[in-house]
């Protein structure tokens, strides 16, 4: 789970994580009155006006803007609030700006770059730590992997002092400033564990001009296996930022992502999931989407899989495709008839059943008078659905 | 011969009065795998479905000499049920629940790197292991399997089936099939089981199902090419998939950026592996190795 980098920053606050000082906005006037606070508890004319979407690249598109004076954010927030903000993340279509962020401006000295992740390799967190502050990681990790400080993390003892202290000699810090920063990466790791998060990214992490270490920009990720024991983030989730169809999904516990082409496809596991999305687009079809509807999948829930997928107008065709291990070929072909009979099927429709209860699971499905056509095998059912979504193949 | 599992295994389901562990605990005995018993705490000392009851792992392994464990514990305790499992001294842990926090696996493994426990964990969240013909420990349907040639070791549950069903199909059968689980933190890896399956004298290819995402296959691509003698096949998932949201990337940083299809598949391609080009071509592309 994504949140917003203010409610990111809300939650860093209370980890003893240095932030800088801001306010939450949702209307102009709000934009405004969270100025004129800064200003006065600062004593600093310069504020910065920051549209809260879940993508990076911010900046760059004109989302994040530093102004003089309450009138100026004011000015600003009417500007951004009710924009479409186009960045290399959110794809051509951009995302509606609906919430902001007003911060007290800082001097800044020197931008660093800090995150930690699980790592699968090692099976362990590794604190990251680059002095390309601004830049992608990724970027920096295939021009200059050199630049990239790390330190694997044993979670007996978390990450220890001396870790702590390599990241911040290693990044040239001396004096206070390399003390802050040590300090920060520990109060940081423990918000990371305290919190379940898979990812945590501070870019740029800022030295001020005083020696002061803030996380200027902060993105946090929630390890969503663990969401059960956060009852305190529901709260965060904002719906506005994840397309429709995923989160009438998730209602339903189903793994789904939204993809651009035409073929919908249902299937069980992920791995085969994806494997037949490769299969169709080697017999030359798009993909329309992924979907899992995983191992003990109930008849209402492959219902709601497949009204999701016959939802989306771009769907030309539908694919389905089980290998039953816990899963039940029967309970597939329950779910897909009383799927059409409630929404009706108005394109080709090819199923291949492989698995427990498949013999169940074809019966019912020949008997339920629906235009199915039964595919063989993978191979098999892609290149039936291909042709028949193109127009060229016969039911 | 085979690896991990065989007819001398003799396992307890971990959550075995639960719904998902009562079904599977059937199934198995059902295939012909000695299910010794189930562990629930709080219902030793009574039986569930034929099945004797134990509170503690410790308890079935002193009264039924269990030397195998599948775990149906749901996620906030199945950390912990693999703890237990090879705190008992248990030699093969295979855990098939899905949804276990991160951290908590992260803690887990570094608690049985700690302990100087000997055995193997198989997964998180995998189908399991099964050796046709003697022994199934997971949820995997038993009849798509048949004792023969080949080992199989894979990232998917699903992808398995297929595997093993086309295997099968083409008159081959399996020696073992290896659940290892897709979760970012887990118990064996590739090249655990690829050493295995070079040391079982009946394997005699293996078939090896990745997905996008980490780099266990470009260590397993390694490790084939400096270690083995015997033919593997390849399948990497995934090939279409659009790359994921920019944070879901850093992950892969760590290991200088890999863990797309195109890069796993170049480093399986360098170390002599046949790629199969889809996966309804799995048992194809293994059929001319043999």
């Amino acid at each position: 789970m994504k949140i917003h980098e203010y409610q990111a920053k809300e939650i860093l606050r209370r980890f003893q994580v240095p932030v800088p000082k801001g306010i939450a906005c949702f209307s102009v006037d709000e934009a405004e009155a969270a100025a004129k606070q800064l200003i006065g508890e600062t004593g600093q004319e310069v504020v910065v006006v920051k549209a809260q979407i879940h993508a990076g690249g911010r900046g760059k598109g004109g989302g994040v803007k530093v102004v003089k004076g309450a009138a100026a954010a004011r000015e600003t927030a009417q500007k951004l609030l009710g924009m479409t903000l186009v960045t290399h993340q959110t794809g051509p279509s951009g995302k509606l700006v609906k919430r902001l962020l007003v911060e007290q401006g800082v001097a800044i000295a020197r931008e660093l770059y800090f995150s930690l992740v699980v790592d699968r390799g090692t099976g362990r967190v590794i604190a990251m730590a680059s002095q390309e502050g601004g830049m992608e990681i990724e970027e920096v990790a295939a021009d200059h992997p050199e630049k990239i400080l790390k330190e694997i993390v044993d979670p007996v003892s978390g990450l220890a002092g001396f870790q702590a202290r390599n990241l911040a000699y290693g990044l040239a810090l001396t004096g206070p400033a390399a003390k802050n920063a040590a300090e920060f990466f520990v109060s940081l790791y423990k918000a990371f564990v305290e919190m379940d998060a898979a990812m945590v990214e501070i870019n740029p992490l800022v030295i001020t001009k005083d020696g002061h270490v803030m996380a200027l920009d902060a993105k946090v990720q929630f390890d969503d296996n663990a969401l059960y024991r956060h009852k305190e983030l529901d709260g965060l989730r904002d719906l506005d930022e994840e397309d429709p169809s995923e989160t009438e999904a998730k209602r339903y516990d189903l793994s789904f992502i939204k993809l651009e082409g035409d073929i919908g496809c249902m299937v069980n596991g992920a791995g085969l999931a994806m494997a037949t999305m490769d299969t169709v687009k080697y017999f030359g079809g798009q993909p329309a989407n992924f979907l899992d509807v995983g191992g003990g999948a109930t008849k209402e829930k492959v219902t709601a899989a497949f009204k999701i997928i016959t939802a989306d107008p771009a769907v030309k065709g539908i694919f389905v495709n089980i290998f039953g291990g816990i899963m039940k070929c029967d309970t597939i072909a329950e779910g897909v008839i009383a799927a059409v009979k409630e929404v009706g099927l108005k394109v080709p429709l090819v199923v291949r059943l492989e698995g427990t209860n498949v013999e169940l699971g074809k019966k019912l499905l020949a008997s339920s008078g629906l235009a199915v056509t039964a595919a063989d095998d993978m191979a098999d059912g892609a290149k039936k659905i291909v042709a028949l979504a193109s127009g060229k193949g016969s039911r | 011969m085979s690896i991990l599992v065989g007819p001398n295994t003799k396992v307890i389901v971990q959550g075995l009065t639960g719904s998902a562990g009562t079904f599977h605990a059937k199934q198995m005995r059902e295939y012909g795998t000695q299910v010794v018993g189930g562990v629930t705490p709080g219902k030793g000392n009574t039986t569930h479905e034929g099945f004797p009851i134990f509170d503690t792992v410790k308890d079935a392994v002193a009264k039924t000499g269990a030397n195998a464990t599948v775990i149906y514990v749901p996620p906030p305790g199945a950390a912990d049920a693999i703890l237990e499992a090879a705190a008992a001294g248990i030699d093969v842990v295979v855990c098939i629940t899905e949804g276990i926090p991160t951290l908590d696996m992260v803690r887990a493994k570094r608690s049985l790197l700690g302990s100087g426990w000997t055995g193997h964990l198989v997964g998180p969240n995998c189908p399991g292991v099964i050796t046709p013909g003697s022994c199934k420990i997971g949820i995997m349907p038993g009849y798509i399997h048949k004792p023969g040639r080949v080992g199989v070791v894979s990232r998917s549950g699903t992808l398995t089936y297929e595997a093993a069903h086309q295997l099968t199909a083409l008159g081959l059968g399996q020696t073992t099939c290896v659940g290892i689980g897709g979760d970012p933190v887990k118990g064996m890896d590739f090249i655990d089981v690829l050493a295995m399956f070079e040391a079982d004298p009946q394997t005699e290819a293996v078939l090896m199902i990745g997905e996008i995402g980490g780099s266990s296959e470009e260590d397993a691509a390694r490790f084939v090419k400096e270690n083995m003698k015997k033919p593997v096949a390849a399948f990497i998932a995934g090939q279409t998939a659009p790359p994921g949201k920019r944070m879901g990337h850093a992950g892969a940083i760590i290991s200088g950026g890999k863990g797309t299809a195109a890069e796993k598949i170049a480093a399986l391609k360098d170390a002599k592996i046949a790629i199969a080009p889809t996966p309804a071509d799995l048992g194809k592309t293994v059929a001319p190795l043999l």
